[in-house]
């Protein structure tokens, strides 16, 4: 099915680490989990989002778990559902109750892990799904690549109808009721997407860093840019180089790639923290 | 379009008083706690009517619930001098310039087509949309202003950004959220001179939320004095030399409304203060 690509990828990498196909695989999944994490990033940093998206994370966890209590083969479509019921409940409630935000997402985000762990490691069985939390981006399948490019397209599609709407949001909510837009409703979509995109991609990237590749690339971007594409472009770019050097260092090194992926963005991350100033002057 | 050709008023008569936004019964419950109730509140076309309170009185909770955040009874009606276009009001909001996220690399254009438009900024930026911003942006001098990042802005200069975003389209309504602090003496006084000189040109409503009664004194046409529902309205005049506003402000607003000895003083009509 991915033949195409492998052609590619032995002529224009010809190197040893990407001789292998699960390389190649994993080549191909960066390129397109990457671009999205650092394209929903943006909002998800401009909006102050970073313990939310992270709560985010841990009921797409509980999902899992869920899911594989109710015993199907794939449990990826019940934990999907639950992650997004989960998004909106606690985007509600964040809305409704104004005081304190963060430690009602605290409260649903550590109710949500327990929960998650409880039932996982119901049984003692809980091994089988310790790859849920590190990620084994180099187990990924020809069809679960497939399944990623249809979020990619789904996502990037929603990006340019809704994006206007979100950023309005995000810079001030009562200027967005102002100009008709239904904040919350707008909310409830971005907080989903964002949802069934850490989901879908948990197994491979991890539950304990997931947030960071969201967080990282955006935050990177963020010191160094001046208007809305600079911003995308950066964040996506660091988004994608980040996660192409560190799967080759992984490769080399021996150790888990997402959390190579985000020790690279990190430093990118510092990098433009240094160089701050020379773009604000 | 419509908007625009609604508000060139060809004779006084199109202008005149009869067209008004009218707040009636408003309510505002959050839990158990009455916030507002019973607010009525008539503004004029052309007339820049200043709410003005103590903290916690219920301004900003008025201000949310005529942009509709926030849940409320009551109603509120649009009426134009010749029932052309009755209802809901087209309402233009400027919000208080601490309330943005100035981190928030996005420049003066990008808001622009935030407001007006759903291609998406980081893709696209069309060269009609750019002279239209710019026409925009000339009303309140600051046309120079757009490829700016929006945290590098002035206080002042973001008002004036924001007011104009604000005024495109032209609205029935304008809210203004005043600015606690953080704008010089000079760009606060640029920024209500422009917002007078649009009044006139635009037959504007406007109602300010304000913090400051020496710009109240100064630019309001009606003061609403709130405190969980209307205290008193009326010209500065009147609401500064009311005894509940003495109360509220303290004795120097008071006395400023005693001195000046103004015709209104004799007025025996419909003075609510």
């Amino acid at each position: 099915m991915l033949d195409w690509w492998y052609i590619i990828v032995d002529v224009l990498l010809p190197f040893h680490w990407m001789s292998h196909i699960f390389m190649k695989n994993a080549l191909l999944a960066i390129l397109l989990v990457t671009p999205l994490f650092g394209m929903l990033g943006t909002m998800v940093v401009s909006n102050r989002m970073a313990f939310f998206s992270d709560a985010l994370g841990h009921g797409a966890f509980t999902g899992i778990a869920l899911g594989a209590l109710l015993g199907r083969i794939q449990p990826i479509w019940a934990a999907t559902v639950f992650s997004v019921f989960f998004a909106v409940i606690i985007t509600i409630i964040k809305n409704k109750s104004k005081s304190s935000t963060d430690t009602i997402i605290g409260v649903f985000s550590s109710t949500a892990i327990a929960a998650g762990l409880v039932i996982l490691s119901y049984g003692g069985s809980f091994n089988k799904y310790s790859s849920y939390l590190i990620g084994d981006l180099l187990s990924i399948t020809p069809s679960e690549i497939l399944m990623l490019l249809g979020a990619f397209a789904g996502v990037t599609l929603l990006w340019m109808i809704s994006f206007n709407k979100i950023l309005l949001v995000s810079l001030n909510q009562s200027l967005a009721a102002s100009k008709g837009i239904n904040t919350l409703l707008v909310e409830i979509v971005f907080t989903s997407v964002i949802a069934i995109i850490v989901t879908i991609t948990i197994q491979w990237v991890g539950l304990l860093i997931i947030n960071s590749l969201l967080v990282l690339p955006a935050a990177a971007a963020r010191n160094v840019t001046q208007n809305v594409r600079q911003y995308h472009c950066v964040s996506i770019l660091a988004a994608i180089v980040s996660g192409i050097i560190g799967l080759a260092l992984s490769y080399y090194w021996n150790t888990a790639t997402g959390a190579t992926i985000v020790l690279v963005a990190a430093f990118f991350f510092f990098i433009t923290l240094a160089l701050r100033t020379r773009f604000t002057a | 379009m419509i908007n625009e050709i609604r508000h060139n008023c060809k004779s006084d008569d199109d202008c005149g008083g009869l067209c008004c936004t009218k707040i009636e019964n408003f309510g505002v419950n959050i839990g158990n706690i009455k916030i507002l109730e019973n607010v009525n509140v008539h503004i004029h076309c052309g007339e820049l009517t200043a709410i003005i309170g103590p903290n916690g009185a219920g301004k900003t909770t008025l201000l949310k619930a005529i942009l509709g955040e926030l849940n409320h009874t009551g109603e509120l009606k649009y009426v134009d001098a010749k029932g052309i276009h009755n209802g809901d009001p087209l309402i233009g909001y400027v919000p208080q310039h601490l309330d943005f996220d100035l981190g928030s690399p996005t420049s003066v254009f990008d808001i622009f087509m935030a407001c007006r438009t759903n291609i998406p900024s980081w893709i696209f930026k069309p060269r009609s949309i750019r002279t239209r911003v710019e026409v925009s942006l000339a009303k309140v001098k600051a046309e120079h202003l757009i490829n700016r990042k929006l945290g590098t802005l002035s206080g002042g200069e973001l008002q004036r950004v924001l007011l104009a975003l604000a005024l495109d389209p032209i609205p029935d309504l304008l809210l203004l959220d005043e600015p606690v602090a953080g704008i010089d003496h000079n760009g606060l006084e640029l920024f209500y001179s422009t917002v007078s000189e649009l009044r006139k040109n635009y037959d504007l409503s406007i109602i300010l939320v304000s913090h400051d009664l020496d710009l109240v004194a100064r630019y309001a046409d009606r003061v609403v004095l709130i405190n969980k529902t209307v205290v008193c309205s009326g010209s500065a005049q009147e609401v500064f030399s009311d005894e509940r506003t003495a109360k509220i402000f303290g004795m120097s607003w008071y006395k400023l409304g005693r001195e000046i000895k103004l015709p209104s003083d004799n007025y025996e009509g419909d003075v609510k203060c």
